[in-house]
Order: structure tokens, then sequence, then C-alpha cells
């Protein structure tokens, strides 16, 4: 083998264990959730004939008797083999109600022996005289389907197959992805006219003050997020210092305590103090390789200082604007655990419905086409990111 | 000081009085310094780092306050003055060009901040790129140019408003030196025909004796001679002066007699007559100054005033001359050019010469000390 192929070699067995970590560790689990958005085998596992029955089915009026037939033996040995449980929640994320009418159905066809099964089902339970409960089990029949994506973005399949929106109750998660994209924005923003100054100050001030500074910028950084958190909870909570204070010095009445946390307030108060820093690192790195003669040449040329900064200066610390927004507004629409704590019920964004339907709905396909809506959108922000600006100009510091 | 730049108002450009400059409050990096610069004359300050040059224009730019003293343009204090308002044009060290804006958005930035309309902006713009040879180049960006290219627009942006005045701090630092030499040519020819005011600042003895009218010659922050620069060679006035311009042989002594403009000087055991430039004593001790090619390798006796022994050390054959180290007068770094013409006598290594220079071409001049 020739020195250049052992030495790739080499370096590639250097690589290899944090390859091997990210592969296990972030590709895929992340994988496996993109993957579960799309693809849902529970119900056309554990009752194939049915669906099979069900593909000859027009969609008009009631599936034929071999539909009936397929689903009674099926459900019997679905609830022998215990994935019943996890049919009837897929079908009853499509039509609620039809959870408990599956269990019923199973448990009361032990005792049945004979058909006709229409009618021995319909006995059990009159859902299965509605044609919307079989097209509800025709849908989730499909391995692969677009459902949750749907879902996320507000939207149904119709029985004739066409999308539409659904009932005006119902929609919840496009104004939310709306609401965390608008506040994003907000924290970027109020993250940028915070940081812009204090990079500054740290970038041109004598080293001894700017390590200083610097050190104050990274001590929060470097605290546990939950103890800072819950130090906004103690500042902002209706009897907190703040509100003391306010009361205190007379701007509030007593019975006019500002509610600041446990609102969209608290959420954008919080995670613009927590997000701070990304801000102010990439912008300090680029700004620190701005010399002052520039902003000399500038005022010895004539400009005012106005002129000077947003002709002279500004352009130049471009780069590290659109590095520290990138990075604040992205991991600002994944936050979670911060409107968790102090975001109340008004203060939620889209990451905390993700955790719900992971941790309390377990409808991990929809909570996994909203992460997908998320990262699309992300990465849509970063291609956008890199044709106006170029990637490569990005100062992460 | 009135009654002075009263007189001479209508033909001076700039004017420091008095003018004292200290950052820590202790020290002074700039004393008393006063200078008075007519227009069109191209100014020089030289001296080695830390001497306070760059901080005299600095001063003058705006960019730095005196701490006592007044510096005039055009009769008027500036004291109150911001850089903008100067009308200064300025030529920085790494040439400060903005990497975000092409060559003609740099040139026209001073046209623009002071409101003038396209048109004149382009007509100037290009005035000022053709005045430097760079016609054509408006679209490239700074970094897309050669260091001397970005030095030349460097040059067209300071003067493209048109100032009375131009400063410029180390402008060819950064250059290889047949570029500097090049520049150099360059800025003489641009500052001719324009009979702008230039105040140049380098630590380039060469570089101040080609290009200026005059220069003040520095160190820690006094001027040690203001003057132009063939009398800055042939008649320094101050030790460091004459060591820092040109070559020199630097003889230590003791005055022995002083009569009127000369004196006698004792120096490494041989009787050295001199012009008597600091003012001593006998007693006292002065640096004695001769220029290697004002010494004589074994003259005919009678010519000169001053004629001592010495003995090869060393000899180095550059062309035009013949470079001869000798032991005499107590130093063994003595150096005599000799020029290479015909007829001179051929030296070795070893002989026993006699050497020898006229009373007037040694000088008597103060001891250096050390940080002032």
């Amino acid at each position: 083998m020739s020195t250049a192929g052992r030495g790739r070699l080499r370096a590639l067995g250097l690589v290899l264990p944090l390859l091997l970590f990210i592969l296990v560790t972030f590709v895929a689990p992340l994988a496996t959730m993109l993957l579960r958005s799309i693809h849902e085998p529970a119900v056309a596992d554990a009752l194939p004939e049915t669906v099979a029955a069900l593909g000859e089915w027009d969609g008009e009026g009631l599936p034929p008797e071999a539909a009936y037939e397929a689903l009674a033996r099926e459900l019997v040995r679905a609830r022998g083999e215990r994935t019943l449980g996890k049919v009837a929640g897929a079908v009853n994320r499509v039509r609620s109600g039809l959870r408990s009418v599956f269990t019923r159905t199973a448990r009361d066809l032990r005792d049945v022996g004979a058909g006709p099964w229409r009618d021995v089902l319909e006995g059990i339970d009159p859902a299965w005289a509605e044609p919307a409960t079989w097209h509800a089990v025709r849908q989730t029949g499909q391995r692969f389907t677009s459902r949750h994506y749907l879902n996320a973005l507000d939207l149904q399949r119709m029985p004739d197959g066409s999308v539409a929106r659904q009932p005006e109750e119902r929609r919840i998660y496009v104004s939310l992805l709306w609401r965390t994209l608008l506040v994003s924005a907000v924290i970027t923003v109020l993250c940028l006219l915070l940081g812009y100054p204090v990079a500054h100050l740290i970038a041109h001030a004598p080293e001894r003050r700017a390590n200083v500074l610097l050190a104050l910028v990274l001590i929060p950084f470097w605290t546990s997020l939950l103890v800072r958190t819950t130090a906004w909870i103690v500042l902002l909570q209706t009897q907190g210092v703040i509100n003391d204070l306010l009361v205190a010095v007379g701007l509030v009445g007593d019975d006019g305590r500002l509610a600041m946390i446990y609102n969209m307030t608290g959420t954008i108060i919080a995670m613009t103090h927590v997000l701070l820093p990304f801000m102010v690192l990439p912008l300090y790195s680029v700004m620190r390789a701005i010399p002052g003669q520039y902003m000399s040449a500038a005022s010895s040329l004539g400009a005012t200082p106005a002129q000077a900064f947003f002709r002279v200066y500004w352009p130049q610390t471009l780069p590290g604007v659109g590095a520290g927004s990138l990075l604040v507004f992205i991991l600002a629409i994944g936050y979670y655990i911060t409107p968790a704590l102090v975001g109340g019920s008004k203060g939620q964004l889209i990451s905390n419905m993700v955790a719900y339907h992971m941790q309390t709905s377990l409808n991990w396909g929809l909570a996994a086409a909203l992460g997908g809506i998320l990262l699309a959108g992300v990465l849509a922000l970063y291609m956008l990111y890199d044709r106006l600006v170029g990637v490569e100009r990005l100062s992460l510091g | 000081m009135s009654i002075a730049s009263a007189g001479a108002a209508n033909d001076t450009r700039v004017e420091f009085l008095g003018v004292d400059k200290s950052y820590d409050g202790r020290t002074l990096v700039v004393r008393d310094f006063n200078l008075r610069i007519r227009k069109g004359e191209f100014v020089t300050l030289l001296g080695p780092s830390g001497s306070g040059k760059t901080t005299i224009l600095m001063m003058l730019a705006g960019f730095q306050a005196p701490t006592a003293g007044t510096i005039r343009i055009d009769g008027t204090s500036v004291e109150n003055l911001p850089p903008r308002k100067r009308g200064i044009g300025m030529v920085f060290q790494n040439y400060a060009l903005f990497p975000h804006m092409t060559v003609g958005r740099n040139l026209s930035f001073p046209l623009e901040v002071r409101g003038l309309e396209a048109g004149e902006r382009r007509k100037r713009v290009e005035r000022a790129l053709s005045l430097v040879r760079l016609e054509g180049l408006e679209d490239r960006r700074p970094a897309q140019l050669s260091g001397g290219q970005q030095q030349r627009v460097a040059i067209a942006r300071a003067l493209v408003f048109e100032p009375d005045l131009v400063l410029m701090d180390e402008p060819l630092g950064a250059l290889d030196r047949s570029l500097r030499e090049e520049m150099q040519y360059e800025i003489r020819h641009i500052h001719r025909k324009l009979a702008v005011t230039v105040v140049y600042v380098t630590h380039d003895q060469q570089e101040a004796m080609v290009m200026s009218d005059r220069i003040a010659v520095l160190k820690d922050g006094v001027v040690e001679q203001i003057a132009a620069p063939e009398a800055l060679y042939e008649e320094p006035e101050r030790a460091f002066v004459a060591r820092f311009i040109g070559e020199n042989n630097r003889l230590r002594g003791r005055v022995v007699t002083v009569s009127g403009g000369l004196c006698e000087v004792e120096a490494g055991g041989e009787r050295i007559r001199a012009l008597r430039i600091a003012d001593c004593a006998p007693g006292e001790e002065v640096t004695l100054s001769v220029r290697p090619e004002r010494v004589s390798v074994n003259p005919e006796s009678g010519v000169y005033g001053n004629q001592v022994g010495g003995t090869v050390r060393d000899l180095s054959f550059l062309g035009d001359h013949l470079r001869v180290r000798m032991d005499a007068c107590g130093r063994r770094d003595f150096i005599a050019k000799i020029p290479n013409i015909a007829g001179h006598g051929a030296i070795l290594v070893g002989d026993t010469v006699r050497i020898g220079w006229t009373v007037t071409d040694c000088r008597a001049l103060d001891i250096e000390t050390k940080g002032q």
C-alpha cells in the first residue's frame, strides 16, 4: 500500500469513533424519526387481508362482505398478539371514537362462531355501518402516508382522496408554526439590538477589559440553562423582584402588577437572554478583525460618525450579523425548555407541541412530521442565507 | 510668536506652536514641537519608531488632541475641529481601503459624503484614477489589486476631494524596494503637479532625502533639526542627525582649545581640528563627525587640515568605490570610501596608511544621551 493510502487509512481510523458516534446518536435517530412521519405500518401489518379486501372497494357505500370477514378474523388475532392497541390508536387518530369501537368489537367477537360477518359486526357496534369508519381503516392501512404532514399543516384527506382544511376548531399547528417563526424573529432582532453594541464594545476595548467583558457574556452561557430560566421566574413573576420594585417605586399599583411570565413576554425575555451569547460571539469575532483605521479613514475623508458607521463599519460586520442571526433564529425555532418553563399556556412554541405528541398523546408520526417541517424550514433558511450572503462568509467565531 | 505667525500667515499652510503630547499624563511623546509648513511644501517627519512622528501627524489630522500648544491650518486654530471638517487628505500606513467597496466606490466615498452629484463624482473619480495611472480599475475590489495598485488607490482617494493638505503615514512601508522607489518618484510627481502641501512620515532616511523639500528629524519626541535634505547631510547640527542620515565616522573626544568657529579636539590620541557646531568649551566632551567619502587615504602632505595614521583592517570592493576599514583615532571601524577613479593607489589589508580630511568636513557635535 502506498504511503498516501496508509495515511488516509490512519486518518479514517482516527475520525472513525466520532463518525460512529454521530451515526448512532444523531443520524440514525433522526432518520428513524423522519421515517415515522411518512411510514406507519401498524394497521397494514396487523390487518393485511382487511386492507387487501378494502383495496377492491370503490369507496361508495359500504365495503364488500370479504372485508367484514377478514376484519373479524384479524381483529381476534391482533387481540391475541397484543397489537390491537396500536391499531386502534392509529385508526382513532384519523377518526376519533374508533378506539373503543375496535376494542369492544375484538372482545365481543370471541363469542361469535360464524357470519354473515357484516350483520355480526354491525350488531356489536353500529359504527361498522358507517362508510367513514371503513375509510379510516383504509387510510391507516397504507404503509406510507402523507397523513401526518397534512395533519401538521392543519389539512386532512377527504374520503374521495381530495385534500381539505381541517375544521376550524382543529386548526392549531399552522398558526403555532407562524407564531414560532414570528417569536423567533422577534428574539433574533432583540438579540441583535442588544448584542451589537456589546460586541462592538468588547471588540474594540483594550485587551484586559475585553477579557473581563467577554467573561461577563460567557458566564451566563456556562451556567445551567435551568438555573438561568428559574432565575427569570424569580425576577419576573407577579410577586417577583421586578414587580415588587415597580410597586415600591410607585410605577404600578399593587393590584396592577405586570404579567411578565407564563406568557409570551416571559418566553421572549428569557429566550433572548439565553440566546444572546450566540449573537455576541460571532459579531465579536468579525468586529475584532476590523481595524480601527477604517473608521479613522472614513472620518478623514469627511464622513460623519453616522455615515462612517453605516457605510463603512456596518457592511463589514454583515457576515457576523448573518451568522449570529442565523444561529439565534435556528436555535429559537426549535427551543423547548425555556418556553416550557416560563411560557405558560400562551407562550408555547412548536417544539412544545412536538414534545406533547411524543410524551403525552404518543402520536409519534405527527410529532415527526412537525419536526420534519421545522427541519425543512431551517434548511431552507440556511440555503437562503447561502444564496444571499454565502455560507463561506459565515463566521461563527 | 504672534508677530512671526501674523507676518507669515498668507503663505503658511500649517503651523505647530509649542505642541506637547502625552498619553499617560506623565511622559511626553512629543515635546515643544514647532514647525511652520509653507503652502505647496513637502515636509517629512523623519525618526525612528517611538520618536513621536506619527503622533504629530495624528494631531494634525485630528485623531489626537495636543496636551499643550496650538496647531493652525491656514491661520486658524483647529483645536475644536473634528477630522472630517479639517479637509485633509490622508494616506494610511496599510492603505485603509474599504474592503467591501470597489475602487470606484472607495474613491467616490469622500465625494458622496460631501453631497456632490453623480456626474461630478464620476468625473473626479476618473481624474483621480488617471492621476495615479489606474484608469479602468473602478470595478475591482481592493483585494484584487497588487500592493502597489492599492497604494495608488489610497493616494487617489486622499486627493480626489481636492484637499490643500495631504498627510501620508509611512505609505510605502509595506512595499518591496523597487516598487517603493517607483512610488517615491510618483508621489513626488503628483506633489509637483498638484502643488498640494504634503506632510509625510517615514523612518526611512533615504526615502525622506529623495522626496522632501524639508525634513524634520525627530528623536524621543523632540526635533533634532529641521532642514533641507542637503543641509541635513552636509551640515548636521546634532550628533543624532549625523548618525541617522547617511554614513559617518563618529569620534568621541575632549575639547582642547576653542577659537571662534573652530575648535581643537583630542580624540583617540590625535589632535583634530573641527568646526565648532556644539556650544562647547575647553575640557568638555564632543562627538566629531566625518563622512567616509570626505576621508582621503595617503593624501599628499599639507593638503588637509587633519592628518592621522591608521592601519587597514578590511577592504570591500563595491564597484563605484572601495570601502576601507581602518584602525585610526582609537577606533577599529574608521571608514573611508575611495572613489573608483583612475590612479587611486593600491592598498592592502595590514598596510599602515596616512589619512586626512579638511577642517570644514569635520564637525564637533553634542554628545548623544540615551533616552532624554
